[in-house]
């Protein structure tokens, strides 16, 4: 019973011990705890810019991220693409389906992690959904993807209370692990995913998928500043956020900025325009510097 | 085997032994308690209960019958075959008993927009009647491949009011029409009641649905004690999500001598990849929201399914059912779209009746079940619903051309 049902990644006291402490002496050393805390620390805002590995192919997410870290980025993510993503919007869906027509899959994606990080020491995170991570081992993954250079995962649709394993694998193997709170997400919701979180917490702007919007709610400010009392880990806002201007407007009150599907798209429309994406990365990482 | 106690604190954490849980985006967690909180204070609720059975008697037509079939019975030559005729309800399948509960929940909640999704169309057809009939605006996600195969029930559904959204991504059938409406509730958890059709997904749609569709068994077993003063042997169901043949088992859980076998779909053969039979073929795996089995690669991703029966044509089943298999209080078995082709064919010259391909897989397994149990034994087939939607496929199978197929 017991080897099953670690098998599965779950634990009968599930909510309660992802509420302890997770920070481990393995994770005071990861490159995204150590970056993104001295950020905070300063009161210096982060940009963290979002691509799919192997959009169209390995070598073009690795000429990518040269590319997004000589613009500014502090960290990366790295999505890890899924057959079923129920928390993307179109855009992440055919990049991800344009990944897996190229052959991406989590171990491929692990190979491209240890050769981007032979050039860079910026902090590297996966996003990606729980089957593939359960179905490579929980704690083979955590161990595999420090050894390469990963630094977090980001698994969209895994919540705290089903997370206890990834948590104590990660912390182990010095593996951060991000969990998401959302605009419905309750107080006592708050205090398990930020004692879940390590590296950063991923506030999710808006009820809905990932997506290029017009608008940050206006309510986000308030979500962004509960967090932030509830917590010392940042907390980085995504989906939604795709010009400077949101970036800026957000920077004044979260730790950071991802953009995910501004990019995507850019890159959809002309991969080759590598200079059109280099200055928009740079546009972005000067507005959430002068908030 | 089990306590009570130990069943019942399971099933408060929305796990059936390691299978089931809640993986969901975080956006859905608050509205999956809320969602679970409202379904346990309805059950309580002596006017929701009664509500529900007037609704299931005068709208719906229940009770259904069981009935003898004594052709087919002869004509397999071994244990005497009872159908649990779900065919005859209203919408034409065992659908509707699920999502009018969940509507007049939904209802009951302050929820003001339904959305599902469907793959044979059954469920979105059952879904639009029971929002139509508590006045509620319908959307519904299909994939245009179903469509295509499905289009009557296109357009049924869209006589009832509804609007059904055709999903292009993915595999373009069940799978991904429940991703989309997965998105859709996402973006708009708070005021949309999401309608699930089947014994699977994020806790506590698995409970829901076999709550709401275990009124198969509970009748079952009180008609065959009624006829035949005694249990049956064996019960057998189709299984695609697994939610007719779950109503079907439920009441019989705790009958050692009942056996339970469910029946999934072998498409073109097993051997050739080309199938549905999660259970048989699949290994455990989290898809859309619950740890169950799944039909997936070497690095995890979904595989794409086949089958001739779109409600059957799915890489995951509800996670109790994984469960019963691991505990082996029920048995797997898959058929071949061959094999339910003919099934279709035998029902229909034996007992006058057309059923539903889905349902057909069941009764397929009665070739090798019957005459191995000999006449002695009593048999119950769920006979999940009507074959009148699936009279094009059924046509294009054997080669005629029936005329208005686009």
């Amino acid at each position: 019973m017991s080897r099953s049902r670690a098998a599965a990644g779950t634990g009968r006291s599930a909510a309660r011990r992802a509420a302890a402490p997770t920070s481990t002496a393995a994770l005071r050393d990861n490159r995204l705890v150590r970056v993104l805390g001295a950020a905070r620390a300063a009161g210096r805002r982060v940009l963290v810019p979002y691509v799919m590995a192997g959009d169209p192919d390995p070598a073009a997410t690795e000429r990518l991220v040269e590319l997004l870290v000589a613009a500014g980025a502090d960290a990366i993510e790295l999505g890890v693409p899924f057959s079923d993503p129920i928390a993307d919007g179109p855009v992440n869906q055919r990049a991800g389906f344009r990944a897996l027509a190229g052959g991406m899959t989590l171990g491929g994606a692990l190979a491209l992690v240890a050769r981007i990080r032979e050039h860079t020491g910026v902090p590297l995170v996966f996003m990606t959904y729980y089957n593939l991570l359960l179905h490579h081992g929980l704690a083979a993954f955590c161990r595999e993807a420090v050894a390469a250079g990963l630094d977090g995962v980001i698994t969209a649709d895994l919540p705290p209370e089903e997370g206890d394993v990834l948590v104590a694998e990660g912390g182990a193997a010095g593996l951060a692990t991000i969990f998401l709170l959302a605009p419905t997400s309750t107080d006592a919701r708050i205090r398990s995913v930020a004692g879940a979180s390590t590296g950063f917490i991923y506030c999710v702007s808006r009820t809905g998928v990932t997506g290029v919007r017009d608008e940050v709610p206006p309510e986000l400010a308030e979500l962004v500043g509960r967090i932030r009392a509830a917590s010392e880990t940042p907390v980085c806002v995504g989906f939604g956020i795709s010009r400077p201007g949101q970036a800026r407007e957000v920077a004044r009150y979260a730790d950071g900025v991802i953009v995910g599907s501004a990019l995507v798209r850019m890159l959809e429309e002309d991969p080759e325009d590598l200079g059109r994406v280099g200055a928009f990365v740079r546009d972005l990482k000067a507005a959430v510097s002068d908030r | 085997m089990r306590t009570m106690p130990r069943k019942a604190r399971a099933e408060l954490r929305g796990r059936y032994g390691v299978y089931g849980g809640r993986y969901v985006p975080e956006t859905l967690i608050p509205a999956l308690e809320e969602l679970e909180t409202a379904f346990h204070e309805a059950r309580r609720d002596p006017a929701f209960t009664a509500e529900l059975e007037q609704r299931l008697r005068t709208f719906c037509g229940r009770p259904t019958p069981l009935y003898f079939a004594r052709r087919l019975t002869e004509a397999l030559g071994g244990a005497r075959i009872y159908l649990k005729r779900e065919d005859l309800l209203h919408t034409g399948a065992h659908k509707i008993n699920n999502t009018v509960g969940q509507v007049l929940l939904a209802v009951r909640m302050g929820k003001r927009r339904i959305i599902a999704e469907t793959g044979a169309g059954q469920h979105g057809v059952a879904t639009a009647a029971a929002a139509a009939a508590f006045g509620l605006p319908c959307e519904v996600y299909m994939g245009v491949e179903d469509m295509e195969r499905q289009a009557l029930n296109v357009f049924r559904m869209r006589l009832l009011g509804a609007r059904v959204i055709g999903v292009e991504g993915g595999s373009r059938t069940l799978k991904d029409a429940i991703n989309e409406a997965l998105r859709d509730w996402v973006t708009n958890v708070r005021d949309t009641f999401y309608v699930f059709g089947t014994v699977a997904g994020p806790h506590p749609y698995p409970e829901i649905v076999r709550t709401f569709q275990a009124i198969i068994g509970e009748e079952a077993r009180r008609q065959m004690l009624d006829v035949e003063d005694r249990l049956p042997d064996c019960c057998v169901a189709c299984v695609g999500g697994g939610s007719n043949a779950l109503g079907l088992f439920h009441a019989f859980r705790d009958d050692p001598t009942v056996a339970l076998v469910g029946v999934e779909a072998a498409g073109r053969g097993l051997a050739t990849g080309e199938h549905a039979a999660s259970l048989t073929a699949g290994s455990p795996g989290v898809l859309h929201g619950a740890y169950s089995y799944v039909l997936q690669d070497a690095g995890g991703q979904v595989l794409p399914t086949h089958s001739i029966s779109a409600g059957l044509d799915y890489p995951g089943v509800g996670p109790e059912h994984a469960y019963m298999k691991d505990t082996g209080r029920a048995r797997y078995v898959a058929v071949t779209d061959e094999e339910a082709l003919e099934a279709v064919h035998l029902l229909c010259r034996t007992e006058g009746i057309l059923p539903a391909l889905e349902s057909a897989h069941a009764l397929a397994h009665l070739n090798t079940l019957a005459p191995a149990l000999g006449p002695d034994k009593l048999v119950v087939v769920g006979l999940s619903g009507r074959g009148d939607k699936d009279v094009h496929t059924i046509a294009k199978a054997v080669g005629e051309d029936v005329g208005d197929r686009r």
